[in-house]
């Protein structure tokens, strides 16, 4: 299933193991990680290993920058084969078995959701200062008083035109919504909604709710570095 | 030696007639820089560049959440190169570096997996009766700076000089990972020496600062930093950075992404509330500006029309050094010059002085 990602077919050809990934990764450097290690389990090809990554914390340190993918003597991309192994630990509901992997629920209501709302990954609006203390005192200022501040720069903040932070109208958000459809987006937003829910009761949450999906979005064991 | 790296990565750039790509994080955060581009583009150099009502995010930043399945943006970024050709447009450029490296990766994998493009024009079809069509050329927004460049600095107002010493400022350029390091072909210098923005100062009169960490990322890492659990990787990775430059003592920052502009600038403010640290001279922050608002201000623009009061650390003092006359009561008015408030004063600017806060 994973060769199927042509991001791991771009991404891996052969590794020698030789670790300049690991030296220019910008998250090895924080957290307990290693793309070499991930590189080479993947290489080679043993099932369990691999079922053992998708269901891990290490396959969620990356932060996709690519850095890696330039260096790689091999012409490898690390981040590559990262981004192909977590959509396999989604579509398989393993995500859920990590601490980091659950917070896909998080990322999934705040930016995918918005995606479908607004047609915008993020807008002012959902950028709430209590969820986000270091935008510091000018976000407060701005958020407090969007539309006259951001009415500043743009002729169609909140409203249909041609201009900053307009309103997409009904037509281009319905076709996004059915781009989603046909290309599985929305499949695949309901797979992480449905393991959610099933690994929040076993929690003892009342199920994948407001409550759980911010336990994800703000829970940190302290166990990553 | 090294010029000669950079001189090895040089990109076709067309000279006009762009459609233009707006970014969720520059319309958030620097939409004084998205209207100074157009303005610049179209008033100062009388270039052909459209403003598209109907295009949408490119969902970039749920794909790399791993939220957006690969298919699915494909067909995004397909609806958005269809309204290109329906609008009688070929040049797509996109005002956000993760947008530019989705728009190269996609035609790329269309290109070496011919069969994920055939899957895309179904589904777009299907999703929308659009009629895919390809770009004749991508570049990022700072590639049409560049390229326009020379024409800036004849239209110049002032050159990044410092009015008091004579001397040319020193300028740290960063340049955001998904630019050149995914396609170093499509950057200008590749992804070890791009001169994109060392190209602009250099035109200008700036002097560029080079430092240890200047290829490393500004810490983002999407999940990293949009999960609140995860921010303390990213605050570490700009904290490497402002660490590594601040020896060299930089009169501002100008970065090519607009996350990048943005991470630079709010760490700065959560580092110095955290233990007092500042970056810049005199215990403020180093200002951190967009390479629009560095055009805009060579070009005598306005610095609150440039939007320079969305910054969390002040620019006042760059302004200063640079000569340029501002109405510091202007800086904080609303819409029609309304009085609004202002945000409250922080230690980033200078504020914790008085109160001891600085170690
Ligand atoms: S840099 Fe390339 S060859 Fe070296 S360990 Fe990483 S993926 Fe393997
Ligand atoms: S893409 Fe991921 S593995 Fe590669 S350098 Fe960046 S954080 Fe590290």
């Amino acid at each position: 299933m994973l060769t199927e990602d042509v991001r791991l077919r771009e991404g891996l050809k052969a590794c020698m193991n030789c670790g300049v990934c690991t030296a220019v990764c910008p998250a090895a450097e924080f957290y307990d990680y290693d793309p070499r290690q991930i590189v080479a389990i993947v290489q080679r090809r043993d099932d369990r290993e691999i079922e053992q990554l998708l269901r891990s914390e290490t396959i969620w340190y990356c932060g996709e920058c690519m850095s890696c993918r330039p260096r790689c003597p091999r012409g490898n991309t690390p981040g590559y084969v990262i981004q192909a192994l977590r959509t396999l630990s989604q579509r398989l509901g393993y995500f859920v078995e990590s601490e980091k992997g659950r917070q896909q629920l998080a990322l999934k209501r705040l930016i995918g959701d918005n995606i479908l709302r607004t047609g915008y990954c993020l807008t002012p609006r959902n950028i709430l200062p209590e969820l986000h203390p270091e935008q510091g005192a000018v976000w407060e200022w701005i958020y407090e008083n969007d539309e006259s501040i951001y009415g500043r720069f743009s002729e169609c903040y909140g409203k249909e035109g041609a201009g900053a932070l307009r309103k997409i109208d009904d037509e281009s958000l319905a076709e996004i919504s059915r781009i989603f459809e046909v290309s599985g987006g929305k499949a695949f937003y309901d797979t992480i909604e449905q393991h959610s829910e099933r690994k929040a009761r076993e929690m003892g949450y009342d199920g994948a709710t407001e409550e759980y999906m911010m336990h994800t979005y703000t829970y940190n064991s302290e166990n990553h570095y | 030696m090294r010029r000669a790296s950079w001189q090895e990565y040089q990109k076709e750039i067309a000279d006009n007639k762009y459609y233009y790509a707006r970014s969720c994080i520059r319309q958030n955060f620097f939409p004084g820089s998205e209207r100074a581009f157009l303005d610049i583009l179209t008033n100062d150099l009388g270039v052909d560049i459209f403003d598209d009502p109907l295009h949408t995010s490119c969902t970039g930043i749920g794909y790399h959440s791993d939220v957006v399945p690969l298919e699915t943006i494909m067909t995004v970024v397909a609806r958005q190169f269809s309204l290109m050709a329906e609008a009688g447009y070929e040049n797509f450029i996109s005002s956000c570096i993760t947008s530019f490296g989705i728009y190269n990766e996609v035609l790329a994998t269309w290109e070496e997996f011919p069969e994920t493009e055939e899957r895309t024009r179904r589904y777009l079809r299907e999703a929308t009766g659009r009629e895919l069509v390809k770009p004749r050329s991508i570049a990022h927004t700072s590639d049409i700076m560049f390229h326009h460049r020379h024409s800036i600095a004849r239209r110049a107002k002032r050159r990044l000089v410092n009015l008091y010493t004579g001397e040319s400022l020193r300028v740290v350029e960063h340049i955001g990972c998904h630019y050149a390091k995914i396609f170093p072909k499509s950057g200008i210098g590749g992804s070890e020496f791009p001169y994109v923005l060392a190209g602009m100062i250099e035109a200008w009169g700036g002097d560029v600062v080079d430092y240890p960490e200047r290829r490393h990322c500004c810490g983002f890492g999407f999940r990293n930093y949009l999960v609140q659990a995860n921010r303390g990787s990213s605050i570490a990775n700009s904290h490497k950075k402002l660490e590594s430059m601040a020896p060299y003592k930089p009169d501002f920052i100008v970065a090519n992404c607009p996350g990048c502009a943005m991470f630079l600038d709010k760490w700065q403010y959560a580092i110095s509330e955290m233990d007092g640290t500042t970056y810049g001279a005199n215990g403020r922050g180093i200002p951190v500006l967009t390479y629009e608002e560095m055009a805009g201000l060579v070009l005598g623009y306005d610095p609150w029309e440039l939007g320079m009061q969305f910054h969390q650390v002040d620019v006042e003092p760059l302004l200063d050094k640079l000569g340029v006359e501002y109405n510091p009561d202007a800086k904080y008015l609303g819409r029609d010059g309304k009085l609004i408030g202002r945000p409250r004063a922080v230690a980033v600017n200078g504020c914790g002085v008085e109160l001891g806060l600085r170690r």
